[in-house]
């Protein structure tokens, strides 16, 4: 069926390029797939949708043969097939351009677009002949790049429309889109757009993975959405709303997080009398520049600004990561200094980094010792946590956040990213903490953990922990804390009661500042 | 025989891509230029401070002196384009020496003791290349275990060092090719011609190709679809049997099977390619840069020779500067294109 003729495709239109069905794939620990399916026609663009995590790559990894499947049918122009190797696949008519760029620098344009595929004379390489066909296959495609050139030296954009001019050499009867704009600029993206419109001229059937909505919208014919690696629906773009997707990709976590939100406005906190930690004037240079806080017990305090405003640094003053040049620190009133994150912890402050795979996870040790490990340290080296004490906290910890699996001798390295967060918080509050301190605690992880990981601070807070939450999405800061503070080029430069605090009126602030300095 | 390159009184004067040459462009050349003016300046200082040194008979000798070593840096090339090492060369070139000589001595026909020698070298890189690619394991340790086993063999052979009497032997080592009033010797030619296929083969052929790809991005190339599996294991095939060939002209330059011999000869090949301006990491280099880089380290000799004065130990700093030059000027090179 990979020679069929135009004719024959033309009468076989409304027959599926690729049918999956009940597809299911499982990793050491978690299941990936469950019972998934994925119908593409010719001459449509299909968008597959879903949040981080809710099996897109594992759907197209298990499609093309990267991954084996456990269970279910995979039917390819009308045959089923079952694929061991990319190289199959694309055999098979089915090409896929990843989301990081998947060619070889060191080579030549031309050689990348026909690796494995050169034209050859008497054996050998028609270097002359591969370069025409590849500056042929460019030009079909609109684009206007040297293919004698060397592919490092162009830009990641262009890098990806030459992966996808490889992929249309093969002749792709399908064509997948593995989040290819992710890294491309508005001008890019219109480029793209038009060579995926001619391609579906053309008959091809394209699966498109993006993150960007109105993209979605103004490409694709059809959409599939997965959630926590289930089918949820197939939907057409044109009867479809993006409310209506957004609810589908989310499901009923929309619903937690609106608990969430109201119980966090119930919630209230006394600011009066002596606060649990109070700094003035602290600030370190070229990190932060002086900052007055005052946190209560049992409150969270909510910290917004963009990427680089010293967020993350006060963080690290606070935690004695960093020694503060000036200023003064006190705890309960009295005046402490703290120089390195073990006295910090001694004064009971926990701090989830926000590199969590540099700076906190293990991947090689389990569970229950990743969850351990601060305890340990508390305790110092030479007093062991008993065998009995240990499993029973690890234990109650896997419970209590729902880590899965459920099993404290797993692997962390196994364990999806909301998994890991999840361990790596519980390893801060099994040294009972009274200031817990979380930078970018939902960063990269699946809806449903982080609607999770939302639930356990307000239910922390309200047993009196006070938090330090800081996050890049505003709307979560805004759901969680009971007072804000805005960061702006290394210094505070607001603070307020979060009541009736909107996304835009935070971004105000940040921007507001900006038309002042200038 | 430098015909294929640009001359290099003009390493800068090509900046516009030729269309004449598809596959070239000018950056890919600028290390073996390098090279070859280092070679170059090496030849004119030696020409201005010692007599006779201007000869061509100088050049011709290194040649002459150093044609087993090409053969091993050819094969070392390819390794190390696709990311790899390969440090059991110097052993299977005296493990060569050793069947050579031994299998000579009971009286075996010299072309089937060719074959052995050659089977020989290729089986224990394809042995080498199946367990590096499918036990995933590093290069360094396999061929570690590799040059250990090699040169244990030897031993196994003979503890003595066994001298070659065969007749086609030792006329192919007394046989010289006379060049007007200069000479070289037929492993000359073997190790040219070795050469020129290894160049045609690593860039006219779809394997050769395939070697640039594993060595730029191993994932790429499998996600690509190409044969990853059989070039990963070929080049380590290739790389045995230079490795066999090269133990078969040594055997020649030396007629004798030592096992003792070229102890740390594996070292030498690896600095001829990193001076030849192939990239450790892979996937950039030209075979002819590995040649010309056995022929600077060859002039380091000369050089000693000629002084007289100079303990031979200078060869050994001289190559150790040059390589740590080397390295560092491919990393900034890297630095810069990235």
């Amino acid at each position: 069926m990979i020679q069929m003729t135009a004719e024959a495709a033309e009468a076989t239109r409304t027959e599926p390029v690729v049918q999956m069905s009940g597809v299911s794939v499982s990793f050491p620990g978690v299941k990936a797939l469950q019972s998934v399916g994925l119908t593409l026609r010719p001459g449509e663009v299909h968008a597959l949708m879903g949040e981080n995590g809710a099996g897109k790559s594992t759907l197209i990894k298990a499609l093309t043969g990267v991954y084996s499947i456990d269970e279910g049918t995979i039917i390819v122009g009308g045959e089923p097939r079952t694929f061991h190797s990319p190289a199959e696949s694309q055999a098979a008519g089915i090409s896929t351009v990843y989301q990081e760029v998947n060619l070889c620098t060191n080579l030549t344009v031309a050689e990348n677009m026909l690796l494995g595929r050169e034209p050859r004379s008497f054996g050998r390489i028609d270097t002359r002949a591969m370069n025409r066909r590849a500056g042929e296959t460019l030009t079909r495609l609109g684009l206007d790049i040297d293919p004698k050139s060397q592919l490092g030296t162009h830009p990641i954009a262009i890098q990806q429309l030459v992966a996808i001019a490889r992929a249309v050499d093969i002749d792709a009867e399908l064509l997948i889109l593995d989040e290819p704009t992710s890294s491309l600029d508005a001008d890019e993206v219109a480029k793209l757009f038009e060579v995926m419109r001619t391609l579906r001229a053309e008959g091809v059937a394209i699966v498109f993975v993006s993150h960007f909505l109105e993209q979605v919208f103004a490409i694709s014919d059809r959409m599939t959405v997965l959630r926590n690696g289930q089918f949820v629906g197939e939907y057409l773009t044109a009867e479809t709303t993006q409310l209506q997707l957004v609810q589908a990709m989310i499901g009923r976590e929309l619903e937690t997080l609106e608990k969430i939100e109201q119980a966090a406005e119930e919630h209230t906190v006394k600011t009066q009398g002596a606060p649990l930690m109070e700094v003035i004037d602290l600030g370190r240079k070229g990190s932060v520049e002086s900052v007055d806080l005052q946190l209560f017990e049992g409150e969270v305090i909510g910290i917004a600004g963009l990427l680089g405003s010293g967020r993350t640094e006060l963080a690290r003053l606070l935690f004695g990561a960093d020694t503060p040049d000036h200023g003064d620190m006190r705890m309960r009133s009295k005046g402490t200094k703290l120089r390195t994150p073990r006295q910090a912890i001694d004064h009971k402050i926990a701090f989830s980094s926000e590199n969590r795979r540099s700076e906190g996870v293990i991947a090689d040790l389990s569970i229950a010792d990743n969850m351990v490990l601060a305890m340990q340290a508390s305790r110092g080296w030479l007093r062991p946590i008993p065998a009995r004490t240990k499993d029973r906290l690890v234990r109650k910890y896997i419970e209590a956040l729902d880590i899965r699996p459920a099993d404290p001798n797993a692997l962390m390295r196994n364990l999806s990213g909301g998994n890991q967060q999840k361990v790596l918080l519980a390893r801060w509050l099994i040294t009972e903490p009274e200031l817990l301190i979380l930078d970018e605690p939902t960063r990269g992880i699946d809806i449903g953990a982080k609607a999770q990981i939302q639930q356990l601070v307000a239910d922390l807070s309200k047993d009196g922990m006070s938090v330090v939450f800081i996050s890049a999405e505003l709307e979560e800061v805004l759901r969680l804390s009971d007072r804000l503070v805005v960061m702006r080029d290394r210094r505070k430069i607001d603070e307020r009661a979060n009541e009736d605090v909107t996304v835009s009126d935070v971004l105000e602030i940040i921007a507001g500042e900006v038309r002042n300095d200038a | 025989m430098t015909t294929v390159i640009s001359p290099p009184e003009s390493p800068a004067g090509s900046p516009a891509p030729r269309a004449s040459r598809g596959f070239t462009f000018p950056t890919r050349f600028l290390p073996v230029i390098a090279t070859i003016a280092l070679f170059i300046a090496m030849f004119g200082v030696g020409s201005f401070r010692y007599e006779g040194f201007s000869s061509p008979q100088t050049l011709l000798s290194v040649l002459v002196d150093n044609s087993h070593l090409i053969v091993l840096a050819v094969g070392m090339t390819f390794v190390i384009l696709t990311g790899g090492i390969d440090l059991s060369v110097g052993s299977v070139v005296a493990l060569s020496t050793m069947i050579a000589a031994e299998t000579l001595r009971a009286g075996w026909a010299a072309p089937l003791v060719i074959v052995t020698v050659l089977l020989t070298g290729s089986v224990l890189g394809l042995l080498m290349g199946l367990v590096i690619h499918y036990f995933e394991i590093q290069p360094f340790i396999v061929t570690l275990a590799g040059m250990f086993l090699a040169r244990g063999l030897c031993y196994v052979i003979s503890l003595e060092s066994i001298p070659i009497k065969n007749e086609t032997f030792t006329s192919f080592a007394s046989g010289t090719i006379e060049i007007g009033d200069y000479f070289i010797t037929p492993s000359v030619i073997v190790a040219l011609v070795v050469l020129v296929i290894a160049a045609v083969v690593l860039h006219m052929t779809r394997f050769g190709r395939t070697v640039y790809a594993v060595g730029g991005s191993e994932q790429s190339a499998l996600l690509m679809g190409l044969a990853v599996a059989r070039t990963k294991v070929g080049v380590y095939v290739i790389s045995g049997f230079c490795s066999a060939l090269a133990g078969l002209l040594f055997s020649i330059y030396t007629l004798s099977g030592y096992n003792l011999g070229a102890v740390g000869m594996e070292l030498d090949a690896i600095a001829a390619v990193v001076i030849g301006g192939t990239l450790l990491t892979g996937g950039s280099g030209l075979v002819l840069g590995s040649a010309v880089g056995v022929l600077v380290l060859g002039l380091i000799q000369s050089f000693i020779s000629f002084d007289g004065t100079l303990s031979s130990w200078w060869t050994k700093i001289t190559i150790g500067v040059l390589l740590l030059v080397f390295v560092l000027i491919q990393r900034l090179f890297t630095r810069r294109t990235t």
